[in-house]
């Protein structure tokens, strides 16, 4: 056991451990730092009396305050939303064409669409919105519906192809199975084919192409919905065949194939499930994602 | 003899008030903790106790007063001269204005302090804590006041003993009244830095002021009224870092507050000495007056020790004396412990110690660094950029195919108009001869460059579309984006460029 002794130089007593001739002085604390150690295990005590501390056996301990880290997230957007209220408002109020002109406004409209948009968007047409196979990209210039954010905004609200038996405002359009139905020969399938081919200037069969302007202006109606020139109809949602951009695929076989039994994709329709502002701010954002086309 | 010396000097430290770890009976037991021991410093007048009020003065004049200069920067910009806008992430400082992303100036504020707490070392010793510390200015305008209200030493000390009366409550009651309001008024003047200063103190009464302004308030009211008149040396000896760090700085030339013990012992009082004719006394008459003055209530006989502040009011206490008995003055003075060690040997005189003894390789190495520094700092910020631009690609697409063929890839470039007044810009593509921008929002035709104007201290963004037919691209290339400041003639008084990487498909 170490000894304790009294320092000459200081008078203050050592601890008695000694280190190759050094020892250590005990200077005493002060005094108002050990009552300002009890304090804090007062306040210590005090803290785990008024929040939700002690684990029990089939639930814990609440707090006589009542509060959570839940309840407080809830408070705190409750005041984000109070704090946003004016500018919401001004969204569900503002023309869109408004909104896109007050810069302010805008921005506020641009980073809320982004937010909603991670959210309920992103699962079919992508992170930055540049779709995928058989989803729509919204970053491109090419619009089936249309591009202006009146077109943008009605699609989001109505959808496309939602439930259009009892939905009567959900955008719709369906293109026969001209060839699983019968509707038209193999060979004119063939032919037309190679007319669309033809139409978004690649390789083609320029015979059979020839042959396959009148299956597409004719025999099967092509042009009803995508245009004489195969530019496409937006207003009864007929996609543009004469560039470079395909949803299901440009190549000879997925043109054939689509035209045998085309696919038809569905969007819902976010009426009802987002409010007005929310929408509205998912239009501006989809525009300006780079496609987006003045009305 | 010496025996009998022994037993005085034993006397003399024993009767020291408030000397930190003083000797005690070895019979006593120690307690593991110790009360504070009050300690009344006493008034004293000289030439230190003067540099000291007169430091005192300057530096909460400017403390309280700098938040109240105006500096005209034009519409829209705040006039104070000091201003921490936090809402904006903004600093004023008179003609400087700094944005968040120069925050490095304050990390050079910073490397200067650090280098300049071994200047000061090298040169000074402590004399941050004797005369600059907010502790010490506070403590001391608080031991001003309690010394107008209740007396100097002897009166404050009579008053603790006396039972409560009338005056002594009115004494007690000024005194604290004073003390919270000064201490109200320290703390609502550092919010003044943090806002307009006559809006924030018309909110701050009118009670429109945010919560946050109220507590910082009673916060740091609080802390000024405990740290300055209730705690006092403590927090200089048991809570502040400084006299540790300083403490192992210390070296052989460091300036600290000496005790010539040399000259100074034996000590004896007139008493003793005539008691005592056989011995030779030293100067110090044992008076007790150097520790009487002291604000931490320390003996500088017993030599230099952590918790002397070298505010030098002992060395006025002791030059007072000294005169009134007629012996020279300096028996304690600022000196280093070789200037000490030389006196001591002979081998100095007292007279011989001056500036001479500062200009020492090591200061003027230290100095040196600290003022390169500085002319470094102060000519980067009279160089600095007043224009930035940043570029971020966007990764997700990172390109879009048109229908047209053309492959299109998207920037946010982020343009910081960092003068106050509002400035005309223009952004210009260098490289990617087959490229053409679009910018969302200013719904122009694609081209090569555009103008546009950004509002005086804002950044504007800009969603930048590149677009380069399909057959003219493949893989990554480079190019790069160049900002132009427009004057109102339309030239460029500025520029700023930034590469940029343009993506598209490789050709198979």
């Amino acid at each position: 056991m170490a000894e304790r002794e009294r320092d000459e130089v200081t008078g203050t007593e050592t601890t008695g451990h000694e280190w190759d001739g050094i020892r250590e002085l005990d200077t005493p604390l002060p005094r108002w730092w050990l009552w300002t150690f009890y304090a804090t295990i007062v306040w210590g005590v005090g803290y785990m009396l008024a929040y939700p501390s002690l684990p029990l056996i089939n639930t814990n301990y609440k707090g006589f305050l009542g509060t959570t880290n839940r309840m407080q997230l809830h408070q705190e957007l409750k005041e984000v939303n109070t704090a946003r209220a004016e500018k919401l408002q001004q969204l569900e109020n503002l023309s869109l064409q408004d909104i896109r002109q007050n810069d302010e406004l805008f921005q506020f409209a641009n980073r809320m669409g982004a937010a909603a948009f991670k959210v309920n968007c992103v699962q079919c047409h992508q992170a930055g919105g540049q779709g995928a196979y058989g989803y729509p990209n919204l970053a491109d210039d090419d619009w089936i519906w249309g591009g202006t954010l009146e077109d943008i905004h009605y699609s989001i609200t109505h959808g496309i192809r939602y439930n259009p038996d009892t939905n009567e405002e959900t955008r719709t359009s369906e293109m026969p199975a001209f060839g699983k139905d019968q509707i038209l020969e193999p060979a004119q399938i063939d032919a037309v084919v190679e007319y669309v081919l033809k139409l978004s200037g690649q390789e083609h069969d320029a015979k059979k192409a020839e042959a396959g302007q009148t299956v597409y202006m004719e025999d099967a109606g092509c042009n009803g919905c995508h245009g004489d020139k195969g530019e496409g109809i937006k207003d009864v949602g007929g996609p543009r065949l004469n560039d470079q951009i395909w949803l299901f695929g440009g190549t000879r076989e997925e043109i054939r194939a689509q035209i045998f039994n085309p696919k038809h994709g569905v969007m819902p329709a976010w009426k009802g499930k987002l409010d007005k502002a929310t929408i509205k701010a998912l239009t501006i954002y989809v525009h300006s994602l780079g496609g987006g086309v003045g009305s | 003899m010496v025996e009998v010396v022994d037993t005085l000097k034993r006397e003399a430290t024993g009767k020291a008030a408030g000397n930190v770890g003083a000797p005690q009976e070895p019979e006593e037991k120690t307690s593991l903790y110790q009360a504070r021991r009050k300690i009344y410093p006493q008034s004293i007048s000289g030439a230190y106790r003067h540099l000291k009020s007169m430091l005192a003065i300057v530096f909460m004049g400017i403390y309280f007063i700098l938040p109240w200069i105006r500096w005209d920067r034009g519409p829209g910009a705040p006039d104070q001269a000091v201003l921490v806008d936090l809402a904006h992430r903004r600093f004023y400082f008179f003609f400087i204005e700094i944005w968040p992303q120069e925050f490095y100036y304050i990390a050079g504020l910073l490397i200067l302090a650090g280098i300049g707490l071994f200047v000061a070392t090298s040169m000074v010793g402590r004399a941050w804590c004797g005369y600059a510390c907010w502790q010490t200015v506070w403590t001391d305008m608080f031991m001003w006041v309690e010394r107008k209200i209740e007396g100097d030493r002897n009166a404050q000390m009579k008053l603790d003993k006396t039972p409560w009366n009338a005056q002594k409550i009115i004494k007690r009651g000024l005194k604290h009244a004073v003390w919270l309001f000064i201490a109200f008024w320290t703390a609502l003047t550092f919010i003044l830095y943090f806002g307009n200063a006559p809006d924030v103190v018309k909110w701050f009464f009118t009670g429109q002021a945010p919560s946050v302004a109220y507590w910082t308030v009673a916060i740091m009211g609080g802390i000024t009224y405990m740290f300055a008149g209730i705690m006092r040396e403590q927090v200089c000896i048991y809570m502040c870092p400084w006299p540790r760090i300083q403490g192992a700085m210390v070296d052989e030339d460091t300036l600290i507050v000496t005790y010539h013990d040399w000259r100074g012992e034996p000590r004896g009082s007139m008493r003793d000495r005539k008691k005592h004719p056989e011995i030779e006394f030293g100067d110090c008459i044992d008076c007790g007056k150097c520790v009487h003055v002291c604000p931490t209530g320390i003996d500088i006989r017993d030599g230099q020790q952590l918790a002397c502040i070298t505010c030098a009011l002992c060395i006025d206490a002791c030059n007072s004396v000294m005169e009134k008995i007629g012996k020279p003055r300096g028996l304690i003075a600022y000196a280093s412990v070789k200037a000490y060690d030389d006196m001591a040997s002979g081998k100095m005189k007292q007279a011989d110690f001056g500036w001479r003894n500062f200009i020492r390789p090591r200061t003027i190495v230290y100095l040196t660094v600290w003022m390169l520094i500085a002319a470094g700092l102060v000519l980067h910020l009279a160089t600095r950029d007043r224009l930035q631009i940043n570029v971020i690609h966007d990764r997700n697409p990172m390109f879009v195919r048109l229908s047209t063929g053309e492959i299109r890839n998207a920037y946010t470039v982020r343009v910081l108009n960092m003068q106050l007044e509002p400035r005309q810009f223009r952004i210009r593509m260098e490289g990617l001869p087959e490229g053409k921008m679009r910018i969302l929002g200013l719904d122009k035709p694609p081209a090569r460059e555009f103008t546009f104007d950004v509002k005086g201290n804002k950044a504007r963004a800009l969603r930048v579309f590149v677009m380069v037919p399909g057959s003219k691209v493949s893989g990554r290339q480079e190019f790069g984006f160049a900002i132009e400041a427009l004057d109102k003639d339309g030239k460029p008084t500025e520029t700023a460029t930034n590469k940029a990487v343009f993506e598209a498909p490789a050709r198979r």
